[in-house]
C-alpha cells in the first residue's frame, strides 16, 4: 500500500500528549523506594531461611516486618507495571496487541498485589 | 511486533568480487552494500581491492577511487570531504561514523561498509531520510522571540553562549538517530537522539521565548520518553558530541517544571 501521507505529516502523527513526565518520575520514585525495600525483605528472607514454621509466621505478623513487606509488594509490583508498560509499548505495534497485553499487564500486579496484601493480612491479624 | 529478521526479498547475498588492480601491491579489500531500485534483485555485498599506493588515506578516498577506477555505478552521497557536510554517514566496519574522517588504518582486515541502519534505502548507500529531517522541522528549530526585534543584534551573555557548546556542532548527519534501538523501533513517532539534541540547543538558548511551547510539543511518551538511555548515540556520534545528555537534561526540565 503506497502511503502518500507527507513525512511531516507522519512524524507530528496525533499530536504531543504533554504527559511522560509523571511516568518517568514515578519510575525513579519507586526505583529509590525498592532499593531499601528489597534490601529488608532479602535480608528477612536470609535471617529466616530454614526457621520453623512458627517462628516465621510470628516473626511475619510483627507490625513492622508486615508494613514494610507489604509497601516492598505495592512499590516492587508498580515498578513493573509502569517498566512492562514501556516494554510493551516499545516492541508491539499492533494496535490491538498492543492494548490486550496493557490491559493484563495492570491486571497481573493487582490481582498478585491482592492474593500477596491478603496473606499477609491474615498472617499479621491471625486466622 | 517488532521484526527481528529481514524479509525475503531484503536478505542479503553474496556479490560480485571485482578484480584485483593489476600491478599493485598495497591492496585492501572492501566489501560494500549494492542495492538498486531498477532490478527485482535482493541486496548483494560486492568485493572491491583498492590500490591504496594511488589513493588518499580515508574511506571516502577509497570509495571514489572505485568509482572513479573499477565500478562507476556505486552510489553514495558525499560533499565536503572533511567532516562538516554530514552527507557520507554511512555505517563501516560496523559502527555509523562518516567516511571521510574514518582512515582506512583504523580498520583492520576488510572494510566493510553498509548504509545507516533501519532507514530505507533509496540505492546502495544511499538512504531516505524524510522522516528524520521532517522530524527536525517539527521541533521548528530556529529562534523564537515575541519581543519586539531589536535594532541590533539579540544579546547573549558569555556564559549563556558556552551553554550551547557541544550542540551547535551536530551537523545532522543522523550517525546516533539510525544507531539508536529506540529509533528502530519506533522510527516515526520517537523524535531520535540528532532531533532531541537539536531541540535541546533551542530549548537552552537564553534569546529563545519559546521555551515552554516547545517543552509542551517534546512533553510525551513517544516523542522524548522512548529513550533508554542506551548511549549508542553518544558512542557513535564522529563529532564527538553527547546527544544521550542533552536528552537527559531535556528530561530534568520535564520534571523541574512540574516539581
Amino acid at each position: 500500500m503506497a502511503d502518500m501521507r507527507t513525512p511531516l505529516n507522519r512524524v507530528r502523527g496525533l499530536g504531543s500528549t504533554r504527559d511522560g513526565t509523571e511516568h518517568f518520575w514515578r519510575q525513579r520514585l519507586t526505583a529509590v523506594s525498592n532499593l531499601p525495600l528489597i534490601l529488608f525483605f532479602i535480608g528477612f528472607v536470609v535471617a529466616y531461611s530454614g526457621a520453623p514454621y512458627d517462628e516465621v509466621r510470628s516473626a511475619l505478623s510483627n507490625p513492622i516486618v508486615t508494613l514494610l513487606i507489604a509497601f516492598a509488594l505495592l512499590s516492587v509490583l508498580y515498578h513493573m507495571r509502569i517498566g512492562m508498560q514501556v516494554v510493551i509499548e516499545d516492541y508491539v505495534h499492533e494496535e490491538g496487541w498492543k492494548i490486550a497485553l496493557i490491559l493484563l499487564n495492570t491486571f497481573f500486579p493487582v490481582v498478585v498485589g491482592a492474593i500477596a496484601l491478603f496473606a499477609l493480612l491474615r498472617i499479621a491479624f491471625g486466622g | 511486533m517488532v521484526q527481528l529478521t529481514l524479509p525475503k526479498n531484503s536478505k542479503i547475498k553474496q556479490g560480485k568480487v571485482w578484480p584485483k588492480p593489476e600491478g599493485a601491491t598495497n591492496l585492501r579489500e572492501m566489501r560494500i552494500y549494492r542495492w538498486s531500485p531498477d532490478d527485482d534483485e535482493n541486496p548483494r555485498v560486492d568485493t572491491y581491492y583498492v590500490d591504496m599506493d594511488d589513493c588518499g588515506p580515508m574511506v571516502l578516498d577509497a570509495m571514489i577511487w572505485i568509482k572513479n577506477k573499477v565500478d562507476p555505478t556505486l552510489t553514495f552521497r558525499r560533499s565536503c570531504r572533511e567532516g562538516i557536510c554530514g552527507s557520507c554517514a554511512m555505517n563501516i566496519d560496523g559502527a555509523n561514523t562518516l567516511a571521510c574522517t574514518k582512515g582506512m588504518d583504523e580498520i583492520k582486515n576488510a572494510v566493510k561498509i553498509y548504509p545507516l541502519p533501519h532507514m530505507p534505502v533509496v540505492k546502495d548507500l544511499v538512504p531516505d531520510l524524510s522522516i528524520p529531517y521532517a522530524q527536525l522541522s517539527s521541533i521548528e528549530p530556529w529562534l523564537q522571540t515575541e519581543t519586539p526585534e531589536p535594532a541590533t543584534e539579540w544579546r547573549q551573555s558569555h556564559e549563556d553562549r558556552t551553554k550551547l557548546d557541544g550542540l551547535y556542532e551536530c551537523i545532522l548527519c543522523f550517525c546516533c538517530q539510525t544507531s539508536c534501538p529506540s529509533y528502530w523501533w519506533n522510527g516515526e513517532r520517537y523524535l531520535g537522539p540528532a532531533v532531541l539534541l537539536q531541540a535541546y540547543r533551542w530549548l537552552i538558548d537564553s534569546r529563545d521565548e519559546a521555551t515552554g511551547e516547545r517543552l509542551d510539543n517534546l512533553e510525551d511518551p513517544f516523542r522524548l520518553y522512548r529513550c533508554h538511555t542506551i548511549m549508542n548515540c553518544t558512542q557513535t556520534c564522529p563529532k564527538g558530541l553527547n546527544p544521550a545528555k542533552a536528552i537527559a537534561e531535556i528530561k530534568q526540565m520535564m520534571v523541574e517544571r512540574r516539581v
